[in-house]
């Protein structure tokens, strides 16, 4: 136990911190976020990650996101375990023929307000995939989508940006 | 000396079965009549050796079935023809349980009949084609003929099971967490597991059928993109591939940097895995510390290759970044620095009492399944099954540096953490090697049009285990047929046998112990 209390007191906040010179866009794409979130949506918004056909790269830098460096939480985004406790859809992958009814069905059970983000250059416009018999291609092929965020995949930075221009608009 | 065994083996087998070789680039390819194909299976096991990929090619109205073979490092690719107006052959299925799902795969896309399988449900189609159509023909279009919405794949057969108390739980395709979408269905008593089956498949997205007409680059782009942990494992697989179809080497300076990403690639997944495994026990220090060294190891990434996940990095005939000689001094820092952290963090780890706990004994993997399923990378290591394609089969870089292949005997998910854990140190040594070996020289070797018909069969140790791609080419240097085999095809099975007797509640951390690929599954 020692161990372990030593090693969390010597890693100490690796959280990027608002003043930490040259990382500031971070910090103050973090600060812009929670101003919009406290404004519009009392102070969190939940999202609800669906993979509708991705390799599975978007979902690590998804992942990412809530890692110590990120911390995405202390923004008030954080991630929900079921599409009826999110406010926001972000979506991955092109959408796989087989995932068109889950993805739509998941889409169905969040509740309005709502929002679609598709995250991914997969997610934007087919990317690698495109249009097949396997594949619907852009997430726009099968539902509203709001906003995208391109990247392959994109960057934890990347992902932050864009939520923040949804949560602007 | 080691290619006794072949010679042993033909000798065995020309008592039933004439076999005619070819050598091709890649392997010894030994083509046999269909009606032996279970026969062949049935003597092949008799030896030992381990069924390790399965594919099928459509040749002007005949097709070509493959299945790859290996024992001690040597790989044979047995072929047969069979006739386009009576696709059958006998399944090898019976014989080789690592065969099953792969046979009912090439019987969804191909159309060509397993006689005698011992499971003929579906595998790979749902909804999105009918059941007499089959993708891979030549005569399916690449758009298909989709509906509007394709429906839900409802009517599966699962296993039931009956009795007082028995209660079923399906979940997925969408998950709870951030994770990749398929389906299990539980059967269980109370709290503990009786059954689980696995369907897979929801993110099936045409990679075979979309590979072909495809050049050289564009194949290599596609291969980065079949699992997206495996990018450098899946693209160096197909890229050998196809340099073995092009008859060309690549330049040592390449291979040696190929080895640095694959090894760069092993550790970051082990660093989100380890951490990945001890959340899903509530352990919430060790998922923090690991995302942490895992983040610090994907930025460097970046600053050095330019990707944070080392996508397209490796090209046909070589790889797309250089190190210089400030890179390997900050690689050299960086591995130093690793090391201290996973000394203090691991020691903390080993010492805890509640992982340790929920740890050992769950998720228990028998060494004899785990060889009879052929299972792969770290899951066969925790059971005992010490293949490993660097040290095996080596190629280049790995044919000129110790490659360490930790092994452990327990087959519980304990084993399989202790098995990452050891393996970064041995990719840490692995790099710190690779970089002393570095020579000076060109970065990819120019690409010659592989001649019409020619193929290649690259194998390598990708971080989940052996990959096997095959390439075929026609006469434009484009692409004919590509069949990619992600060593979670083999590691999906063995999860159904190893979370037998768990609780419900462990279900996660044994999943994540094993943690397939559901992309590079599903392709």
């Amino acid at each position: 136990m020692l161990r372990l209390f030593t090693k969390i007191v010597k890693t100490g906040i690796v959280t990027e911190r608002f003043k930490v010179p040259g990382d500031d866009e971070l910090e103050q794409l973090g600060i812009e976020i929670k101003r919009h979130i406290d404004k519009r949506f009392s102070g969190s918004i939940a999202i609800r990650e669906v993979d509708a056909g991705s390799c599975n790269g978007c979902e690590l830098e998804i992942h990412a996101l809530n890692n110590p460096y990120y911390d995405i939480e202390r923004f008030g985004i954080h991630f929900v375990a079921s599409p009826r406790h999110a406010d926001v859809l972000l979506v991955t992958g092109p959408v796989s023929r087989h995932m068109q009814t889950a993805l739509l069905r998941t889409y169905e059970a969040t509740p309005d307000p709502k929002w679609v983000i598709a995250a991914g250059d997969c997610a934007a416009c087919g990317g690698e995939f495109g249009v097949s018999y396997a594949s619907c291609g852009a997430v726009a092929n099968v539902i509203p989508v709001d906003m995208t965020i391109p990247g392959c995949p994109p960057t934890p930075l990347a992902l932050m940006k864009g939520l923040l221009g949804l949560i602007k608009t | 000396m080691k290619a006794d065994w072949t010679t042993d083996f033909l000798n065995q087998l020309s008592m039933d079965i004439s076999v005619a070789q070819h050598n091709a680039p890649s392997s010894a390819v030994w083509q046999i009549e269909s009606r032996h194909w279970q026969r062949f299976a049935e003597l092949a096991c008799g030896q030992q050796l381990r069924w390790s990929a399965g594919w099928a090619e459509q040749f002007a109205g005949k097709f070509l079935v493959n299945a790859c073979f290996e024992k001690q490092g040597v790989y044979i690719v047995l072929r047969t023809i069979i006739d386009g107006a009576k696709p059958e052959l006998p399944s090898q299925a019976t014989v080789y349980p690592a065969a099953n799902r792969s046979e009912r795969h090439t019987q969804d896309m191909f159309g060509i009949r397993f006689t005698g399988h011992p499971d003929n449900r579906k595998w790979t189609r749902h909804q999105a084609w009918s059941k007499h159509s089959y993708p891979l023909r030549k005569d399916f279009p690449v758009q298909g003929e989709p509906q509007d919405i394709t429906p839900p794949d409802m009517d599966y057969p699962f296993i039931k099971a009956h009795g007082a108390g028995v209660y079923e739980i399906p979940v997925g395709p969408v998950h709870a967490g951030i994770i990749e979408p398929g389906h299990f269905r539980f059967q269980a008593v109370g709290e503990l597991i009786l059954n689980l089956e696995e369907r897979l498949g929801y993110v099936h997205k045409g990679i075979e059928k979309i590979a072909e007409g495809r050049t050289p680059e564009a194949l290599a782009r596609l291969a980065g993109r079949i699992s997206g942990d495996t990018t450098v494992g899946h693209c160096w697989a197909a890229c050998r591939a196809m340099e073995q179809a092009a008859e060309i080497s690549i330049p040592p300076r390449a291979a040696l940097i190929r080895g640095i990403l694959a090894e760069r690639e092993r550790i970051a997944n082990h660093l989100g895995d380890i951490g990945a495994i001890c959340n899903d026990v509530a352990f919430v220090f060790a998922q923090m510390q690991f995302t942490r060294l895992r983040e610090q190891w994907l930025r460097n990434n970046a600053t050095v290759f330019g990707h944070r996940l080392l996508m397209d990095t490796i090209i046909p005939g070589g790889v797309a970044c250089d190190v210089s000689m400030h890179d390997c001094a900050l690689i050299k820092q960086e591995i130093t620095r690793l090391r201290k952290e996973l000394s203090e963090v691991i020691t903390a780890l080993d010492l805890n009492s509640s992982l340790e706990d929920r740890l050992y004994t769950a998720g228990f993997l028998a060494p004899d399944i785990a060889a009879a399923f052929g299972a792969l990378g770290y899951v066969g290591r925790a059971s005992g099954q010490r293949f490993d394609v660097r040290k095996n089969a080596p190629y280049a870089p790995y044919d000129r540096v110790k490659v360490r292949v930790p092994l452990e005997t327990q087959g519980d998910i304990a084993s399989r953490f202790w098995v990452r854990d050891k393996e970064i140190n041995a990719s840490l040594h692995l790099i710190e090697d690779l970089i002393d070996q570095l020579v000076d020289g060109v970065l990819a070797a120019e690409w010659k049009a592989p001649k019409a018909d020619s193929e290649g069969l690259g194998i390598v140790e990708g971080w989940r285990g052996e990959i096997v791609s095959f390439i075929r080419f026609d006469g434009n240097n484009k692409i004919a047929r590509f069949y990619p085999r992600d060593p979670s095809m083999l590691n999906w099975p063995v999860l159904e046998k190893l979370v037998l007797n768990n609780i419900v509640p462990d279900f996660p951390v044994c999943n994540k112990s094993l943690n397939g690929s559901y992309s590079g599954n599903d392709l």
